[in-house]
C-alpha cells in the first residue's frame, strides 16, 4: 500500500530510525516475501540469449585449435564469443593488464575462459559449450607456493616493511624461534554466484545488470572492451546474494562476456555461471606460507621479527599487490614490533587467479602474527594472554608506532581486552578446561582469548571518496541514491538512516535505490569495510546542502534566524512556526528552491608510499576480543565449538541490530575458513572441491551452542559518520579464537608437552594428525 | 501436465524431467525461490511439497504433479508460515537474504512437524546453509515462533 502520510501528517510524530537506531533491515520483508529482486529475477527482455562459458582442461598450455562444428550443430546455438569478437581490450584486469575476457592461445589454469557460447536457451548453450572441442600442448604447470618460491615465480616484486634493525635485535636476542606456517585460501561461496545481464541500447549503448561491488569498475571495464567510452555503458545493481569480496574484480570478466555477446549479436544476452564453474573460474582467498624467525626476552615481548608471507596469487595480479600488502601491514597482529622485517611475496602459480576476501589478506598476516607470539608462550610456558599483553601497542610513547610508520592513537585493547576476559570469565574457565583435560583420557578442551586490530581504509588512498545523490521531492519524499553497493551488510539502511537523521523524519520516507553508475559517477568498490564511512559521510553532505537551502528559505519565509530552523520528528520549527517537513518542502519548491544534491566525501589524514613502504594507509582501527571454547575428541580429531565470547568495537554504531548480525556472521565465517573450508586441488592442477558436497561452509550445527556477542562502549576518535567505525571485516579475524582453541586443546591431548604444528584450516584430519605427531615427538 | 503452486493451478509446457526449481521460476514466473547450487545440497531452492521440504533444483516436474507446491511468495497464507515470517523480521535474520526463502520454507515445514523443536532438532532439520552466518537468528526465529505457535 502506498505510503499517505506524507502527504497527511501534520502533527509531531518521532521520527523512526535514525542513524544509531535499530531498525531492521530495509529488504527483510522483501527477503522473506520473495520479492526482493536479484539480477536472475529480472524478468527477462523477449530474445534474451543464455550464454554458458566453455573451461579450460589444462593448468598451463598452449591452445592447438578450437573446433567449433559440434556446437554449431546444436540446436538453439546461436554464437560462440572468441577474441576475434572483442573489439576493444580482451581485458578484465583492473591494476594490469593480465586476465584476459577470453583466453588467447596459453591457458594459465585448470577452469579458465576459453570461450563462450550463447544459445537461444540455457540448454542449447550448455548442450554446445560442451561440444566444443579444444586441442592443446601441455606446458608444465606451477601448482604449489613451495615450487614457486624454488623457481622464483611471482606476478609482482616483492616489498619489504621495516622498522628498528631486525638482523642486529635477533643476533642480541636471549630467545629465538623459527616456523613455518600454513594458511588457507577459502571460496566465497555467496550463494548468488555471478551473474550478469546486458541489454543493448540504442547507438550502441549497454546497459548492464551486474551482481557486483564495483559497478564503476565492471562499468570501465565493459566499455574498455566494447572500445566505447565510459558514458555509453551504464551498469546498476540492486543487491547481491552475499559478495564478501568475491565480487569487486570478478564480475567485470562475467558482465564484459554478456556485454560483448550482446554487442555481436544485438539481442540481450544473460550469462550466470553454475555454482562448480563459479568455483572453478573465479577468484578466492589467498593461501599463504609463512615464514619466521622471532627473538625476544624472558617476559616474551618480542626484539625482534623478521617474516616472510609468500602469497598465492594464482595465474594472475589481479588484486594480489594489495592483498599482500594488507598481510604485512597486519603481520604484527596487535603487537608493537620494535625491530621488524616483513616481506611479502606474490608468488605465480598455474591456479586460479586469487582475489579479495573479506579481510583482504588482513587475516592470513595477523593469524601469522598470533602463531607468532602464541608460539613464544609456549616456549616460555606463560600463559598465553600474558603475553599478548607484554607485546600491545602503549597507549602513548615509543611504542606506538607500526613497522610501517603509522602511530598507533586509538589503542583500547588494554582496556577491552581486560573487559572480555571478565565477562567470559576467562581465568577462571581457562582453570576448568584444565581440570577437565586431566580427567578426561579422550576428549580434550581448548579454550583461548584472541584480541584483534584492524586498519580501516583503502590502502589505495585514491579509492578513499565517495558520492551520494539526494533528491527532496515536493511531497517532501526524499530519493538517496550513492556509489556503495547492498550485499546483505545493510549499508542502503545504515546511510538512509543518516539521511533521515539529518532531514529528521521517518526512515521510512527515505527512498533507497539500487546503485547506478548514471547516478553517482567515478565511485569505489563496496569494500574494505569502508562503506558506511565513505557513503554515510556523502551522502550526509548531500543532505546537508538541501538542508542549507531549506533553512534559508524557512528564516527569509518565516523571518527567524537560521540557527531558530530546526528538523525533528517529521516537522520543522522555525522560529515560533511549526509545520510539516512535507509543508516545507512543497512551499519551497514553490519558491524555486534547488531540492537536489551532489554529496562527496574524501577521507583526511591518509597517505601511503609503496615506493617507502612506509606512511599513514589507515584513517583509524577497529578492536575487538573473542573467547573460544571447543572440545576435541583425541581419536578421530573431531571437534565442536562449545561457547563464544566476542567483545567487539564499532565506535557509535550506526544500527547496533546490523553490527550485531555483521559481527555474529564475520565470525561464522571466520571459523569456517580456520577449521572446515578446504581447497584442494589434484596433481593435474583441477580444483577437486568444487561443490558444496566437497567443499564445507558452517551449518547451523557449526555454531556455538553458547554464542554471546557483545558491542563494545566506544566512539571513534576520528570525526566519522557520527562517530561511528567500520564493522565488515574486522570481526572475521575474531575467529582466530577457535583456531588458537583448538591448538590448545590438541597440545591438552599430550599433557600439553611440546607445542603442537597446526595449520589452518585445522580440519578434523589436520587436528588427528597434529596429535599424532605430537605423539611421536615426544614419545607418548 | 498440471501443477498446482500456492493452491493455483498451472498448465506446464516444459519436459517432464524439468526440474521444478525452472518450472516455478522460468514458467510461472515466481522468482523468490533461488537457484543456489543446483545440486540439493544448499537449500535456497527449497520449496514446500505437501508440506515437506524439498529440494526444487533436482526434482524432476513430473514427480510434483497432483500435490500441493508452496513458494515462499504464499508462505504467509499459512499459519504457522505467517509466524515464522514474522519471527524472521523481528529477529532481523536475513543479510543478503539469497538462501532466507529456504529457510524459511525448511523452518516452516519443522514447526508444522514439530512444533516445539530443541537445538538439537533445529541442527537436524535446518542444513540449508547461509553464507551470511545466519544460523544463531535463525535459530532465535525459530525458537520465538514456536512460542508464538
Amino acid at each position: 500500500m502506498p505510503d499517505t502520510s506524507l502527504k497527511t501528517a501534520a502533527v509531531p510524530q518521532p521520527a523512526k530510525g535514525h542513524a544509531g537506531t535499530a531498525h531492521a533491515h530495509d529488504s527483510a520483508e522483501r527477503h522473506v516475501s520473495g520479492s526482493a529482486v536479484y539480477i536472475d529475477d529480472i524478468r527477462e527482455v523477449a530474445g534474451t540469449l543464455h550464454i554458458a562459458p566453455v573451461l579450460s582442461t589444462r593448468a598451463h598450455a598452449r591452445i592447438l585449435s578450437v573446433d567449433l562444428s559440434g556446437a554449431e550443430a546444436v540446436p538453439g546455438f546461436v554464437t560462440a564469443l572468441t577474441p576475434a569478437d572483442v573489439p576493444g581490450v580482451n581485458n578484465f584486469g583492473a591494476v594490469k593488464l593480465d586476465d584476459p575476457i577470453i583466453a588467447e592461445d596459453l591457458i594459465e589454469f585448470w577452469g579458465q575462459v576459453v570461450l563462450a557460447v550463447a544459445g537461444e536457451t540455457l540448454e542449447a548453450a550448455r548442450a554446445a559449450a560442451r561440444a566444443v572441442k579444444i586441442t592443446y600442448e601441455d606446458l608444465e604447470p606451477i601448482l604449489s607456493i613451495e615450487r614457486a618460491i624454488e623457481l622464483d615465480a611471482t606476478v609482482a616484486p616483492p616489498l619489504t616493511m621495516k622498522s628498528g634493525d631486525a638482523a642486529a635485535a635477533m643476533a642480541t636476542a636471549k630467545h629465538r624461534l623459527s616456523g613455518t606456517f600454513n594458511v588457507g585460501g577459502q571460496d566465497h561461496f555467496y550463494l548468488e554466484g555471478h551473474i550478469a545481464y546486458a541489454v543493448p541500447q540504442e547507438e550502441g549503448d549497454m546497459l548492464v545488470y551486474s551482481s557486483t561491488q564495483h559497478p564503476t569498475e565492471v562499468q570501465h571495464l565493459v566499455s574498455r572492451s566494447l572500445a566505447i567510452p565510459d558514458h555509453a555503458v551504464t551498469v546498476e545493481v540492486r543487491r547481491m546474494g552475499g559478495g564478501f569480496g568475491g565480487k569487486e574484480t570478478q564480475p567485470a570478466q562475467i558482465a564484459a562476456i554478456a556485454a560483448l555477446i550482446a554487442r555481436k549479436t544485438g539481442r540481450p544476452a544473460k550469462l550466470r555461471l553454475d555454482r562448480d564453474e563459479d568455483m572453478i573460474a573465479t577468484g578466492k582467498r589467498h593461501d599463504f606460507l609463512i615464514k619466521y624467525e622471532v627473538g625476544f626476552d624472558d617476559s616474551g615481548r618480542i626484539e625482534a621479527l623478521a617474516m616472510d608471507l609468500h602469497a598465492r596469487a594464482g595465474y594472475s595480479s589481479d588484486l594480489t599487490n594489495a592483498v599482500v600488502d594488507r598481510a604485512m601491514f597486519h603481520a604484527g597482529s596487535c603487537y608493537y614490533l620494535s625491530n621488524a622485517r616483513i616481506t611479502g611475496h606474490r608468488n605465480k602459480t598455474h591456479t586460479v587467479s586469487n582475489t579479495a576476501f573479506r579481510g583482504f589478506g588482513g587475516p592470513q598476516g595477523y593469524l601469522a602474527g598470533e602463531e607468532v607470539v602464541d608460539e613464544i608462550a609456549r616456549y616460555l610456558g606463560k600463559e598465553p594472554l600474558e603475553v599478548r599483553k607484554v607485546n600491545f601497542y602503549d597507549r602513548e610513547g615509543e611504542r606506538t608506532r607500526t613497522h610501517y610508520g603509522q602511530p598507533v592513537e586509538d589503542f583500547i585493547l588494554h582496556e577491552l581486552v581486560p573487559a572480555l576476559a571478565e565477562q567470559a570469565e576467562y581465568d577462571k574457565r581457562r582453570a576448568e578446561v584444565r581440570a577437565f583435560n586431566e580427567k578426561s583420557p579422550v576428549l580434550k578442551k581448548g579454550l583461548y582469548l584472541t584480541p584483534v586490530q584492524f586498519g580501516i581504509s583503502f590502502t589505495a588512498t585514491h579509492f578513499n571518496q565517495a558520492g551520494a545523490l539526494v533528491h527532496v521531492y515536493s511531497d517532501g519524499s526524499v530519493m538517496l541514491n550513492h556509489g556503495g553497493t547492498e550485499m546483505g551488510q545493510g549499508l542502503y539502511l545504515k546511510v538512509a538512516q543518516v539521511v533521515a537523521r539529518e532531514f529528521g523524519i521517518d526512515v521510512a520516507r527515505v527512498k533507497i535505490t539500487a546503485t547506478n553508475t548514471s547516478k553517482v559517477p567515478n565511485t569505489s568498490a563496496t569494500a574494505a569495510s569502508s562503506g558506511s564511512d565513505l557513503n554515510g559521510m556523502a551522502a550526509q553532505d548531500a543532505a546537508r546542502q538541501i538542508k542549507e537551502r531549506l533553512v534559508a528559505f524557512a528564516a527569509g519565509k518565516y523571518g527567524c534566524a537560521p540557527e531558530e530552523v530546526r528538523f525533528a520528528d517529521n516537522m520543522v520549527e522555525a522560529g515560533a512556526e511549526k509545520i510539516s517537513f512535507a509543508a516545507l518542502a512543497r512551499a519551497a519548491y514553490m519558491a524555486r528552491t534547488q531540492l537536489s544534491a551532489a554529496g562527496f566525501y574524501a577521507t583526511p589524514k591518509i597517505h601511503w608510499s609503496r615506493e617507502t613502504a612506509s606512511g599513514h594507509p589507515f584513517y583509524y582501527f577497529t578492536y575487538g576480543a573473542a573467547v573460544a571454547e571447543v572440545i576435541v575428541d583425541t581419536l578421530t580429531g573431531e571437534y565442536r565449538l562449545l561457547r563464544a565470547d566476542l567483545l567487539h568495537d564499532v565506535g557509535r554504531s550506526l544500527n547496533p541490530a546490523i553490527d550485531i548480525g555483521q559481527i555474529e556472521g564475520a565470525f561464522v565465517q571466520g571459523t569456517g575458513w580456520l577449521t572446515s573450508e578446504e581447497l584442494w586441488w589434484d596433481k593435474a592442477g583441477r580444483l577437486r572441491t568444487h561443490a558444496p558436497s566437497t567443499y564445507k561452509i558452517p551449518t547451523v550445527r557449526d555454531i556455538a551452542r553458547d554464542f554471546r556477542v557483545t558491542l563494545y562502549e566506544n566512539e571513534n576518535v576520528e570525526p566519522t559518520i557520527h562517530r561511528s567505525k567500520a564493522v565488515g571485516e574486522p570481526p572475521f579475524l575474531l575467529a582466530n579464537a577457535v583456531f588458537f582453541a583448538l591448538k590448545d586443546a590438541v597440545g591438552a591431548a599430550i599433557g600439553y608437552k611440546g607445542s603442537p604444528k597446526l595449520d589452518a584450516p585445522a580440519t578434523p584430519e589436520q587436528v588427528l594428525m597434529a596429535i599424532e605427531a605430537l605423539r611421536q615427538a615426544t614419545g607418548q | 501436465m498440471n501443477l498446482v503452486i500456492n493452491n493455483k493451478t498451472y498448465e506446464i509446457d516444459s519436459d517432464a524431467d524439468t526440474p521444478l526449481l525452472w518450472v516455478i521460476r522460468e514458467e510461472v514466473g515466481l522468482t523468490g525461490t533461488k537457484f543456489g547450487c543446483g545440486l540439493a545440497q544448499c537449500g535456497a531452492c527449497t520449496v514446500l511439497v505437501d508440506g515437506e521440504p524439498c529440494r526444487s533444483c533436482v526434482t524432476p516436474v513430473e514427480s510434483v504433479v497432483g500435490k500441493q507446491i508452496t513458494t515462499i511468495e504464499t508462505i504467509e497464507e499459512d499459519a504457522v508460515g505467517k509466524k515464522v515470517v514474522e519471527a524472521w523480521v523481528e529477529a532481523q535474520v536475513p543479510q543478503c537474504g539469497y538462501c532466507q526463502s529456504g529457510q524459511v520454507l525448511a523452518a516452516t515445514a519443522l514447526l508444522k512437524r514439530n512444533p516445539n523443536p530443541s537445538d538439537a532438532d533445529i541442527a537436524d532439520a535446518m542444513v540449508n546453509l547461509c553464507r551470511c552466518g545466519t544460523y544463531n537468528g535463525i535459530v532465535d526465529a525459530i525458537h520465538a515462533a514456536s512460542r508464538q505457535a
